[in-house]
């Protein structure tokens, strides 16, 4: 049970960390959602920096991979990547296509360089 | 699966407008695609060394994908409950325009504030972009229960995938393991992608995964902080200059 449970202080920090940083914004719209509008500058600025933050982590994952992806090769990675890219390009923007390109190039190049 | 007429007699009870939302989750495609994003959260947060409690509760409290993975990359590389609490922030305010935009989807006259507290939990990017398809089919005073099973439904999908990938990625060979722990980056980065609107959305995803390897160089530890604010700032700029020419 308590190998499922782990650290207690993981959780706290999951609170202070995770749970309320969400819940702030989520209650914001609640209370004062209906002055605030959809289009403004503010929105475009704020949606921009949340989409590079995003960007940056999706980045350290490939870059500076954990566990098991720390095993494959920087240039695999990098390829899986790409051609992941290219098929959801080239397949109607299919989130689908794209992930599932990149996931065969990934697990057929490891699998072939042993 | 098309949901009943506006007018069908299944929408006098608001358990059976419950159970429509969540029978609704199979007829999602994204539903898919949270299956494979949260597959690959609980293989990453295994391989992060977090317990398989954390990662539920992760995913029932903070219920955002990219704040999970943001929380879980940057505790587990070392990064201060402050630095992680900043970056999560940050990424969570797009929750706020979600919430605001889809509240007003369900509301009533007879609709008290505290109806609305678990709508606005379940809120984040697929939900809020299939309040958009489905709800038009759902009689306006029945909308709060079938988001509520949609939400919820969609929830525990999240929670299946997420005991699945933590599992496999306990007792999977290397190889395998390694392509469940690639599923996040790739489907986040291809939904981020379908989900730009504008030529800033766009800027913002470049940059911002082009200037993090720049950041890390400077060192420092708020590397995804100062990426996501540099990026997201320049991608404004552009933003901008496009709207005065």
């Amino acid at each position: 049970m308590s190998h499922f449970i782990g650290d207690w202080h993981a959780l706290v920090t999951l609170f202070i960390a995770g749970v309320i940083p969400n819940q702030i914004w989520r209650m914001f719209g609640v209370l004062f959602g209906s002055g605030i509008d959809e289009g403004s500058e503010l929105l475009v600025w704020v949606r921009a920096v949340a989409t590079a933050i995003l960007a940056g982590v999706i980045a350290q994952i490939v870059v500076q991979p954990p566990g098991a992806l720390a095993s494959v090769p920087d240039a695999l990675r990098y390829a899986a990547v790409v051609a992941g890219f290219l098929a959801f390009i080239s397949i109607r923007k299919s989130i689908f296509a794209g992930v599932a390109c990149g996931e065969v190039v990934l697990i057929t190049g490891k699998w072939w360089l042993g | 699966m098309a949901l009943p007429p506006l007018d069908s007699p299944q929408w006098n009870s608001r358990l059976r407008a419950f159970a429509w939302g969540a029978r609704s989750v199979a007829s999602t495609v994204l539903a898919m695609v949270l299956f494979a994003t949260y597959l690959g959260i609980g293989a990453l947060a295994h391989d992060s060394q977090f317990s398989l409690a954390w990662t539920l509760a992760s995913t029932a409290f903070v219920w955002a994908g990219p704040a999970q993975i943001i929380l879980i990359t940057t505790l587990g590389s070392g990064a201060t409950i402050v630095q992680a609490a900043l970056a999560v922030t940050v990424s969570a305010i797009r929750l706020f325009p979600m919430v605001v935009s889809v509240l007003p989807m369900m509301r009533t006259p007879q609709t008290k504030r505290r109806h609305l507290l678990l709508v606005a939990h379940l809120t984040a990017i697929t939900l809020w972009v299939e309040c958009y398809r489905f709800l038009p089919g759902v009689p306006r005073e029945r909308r709060i229960a079938f988001v509520h099973g949609l939400g919820l439904g969609l929830m525990a999908v999240c929670l299946t995938a997420n005991t699945i990938g933590y599992t496999l990625a306990a007792n999977l060979s290397p190889l395998l393991g390694a392509g469940i722990l690639m599923l996040t980056p790739l489907a986040f980065l291809f939904s981020t992608a379908r989900n730009c609107r504008e030529l800033a959305d766009v800027v913002a995803l470049v940059l911002g995964l082009l200037l993090f390897p720049l950041a890390t160089k400077l060192g420092g530890g708020l590397d995804i902080l100062a990426s996501g604010l540099t990026a997201g700032t320049i991608a404004y700029g552009v933003h901008r200059w496009r709207v005065r020419t």
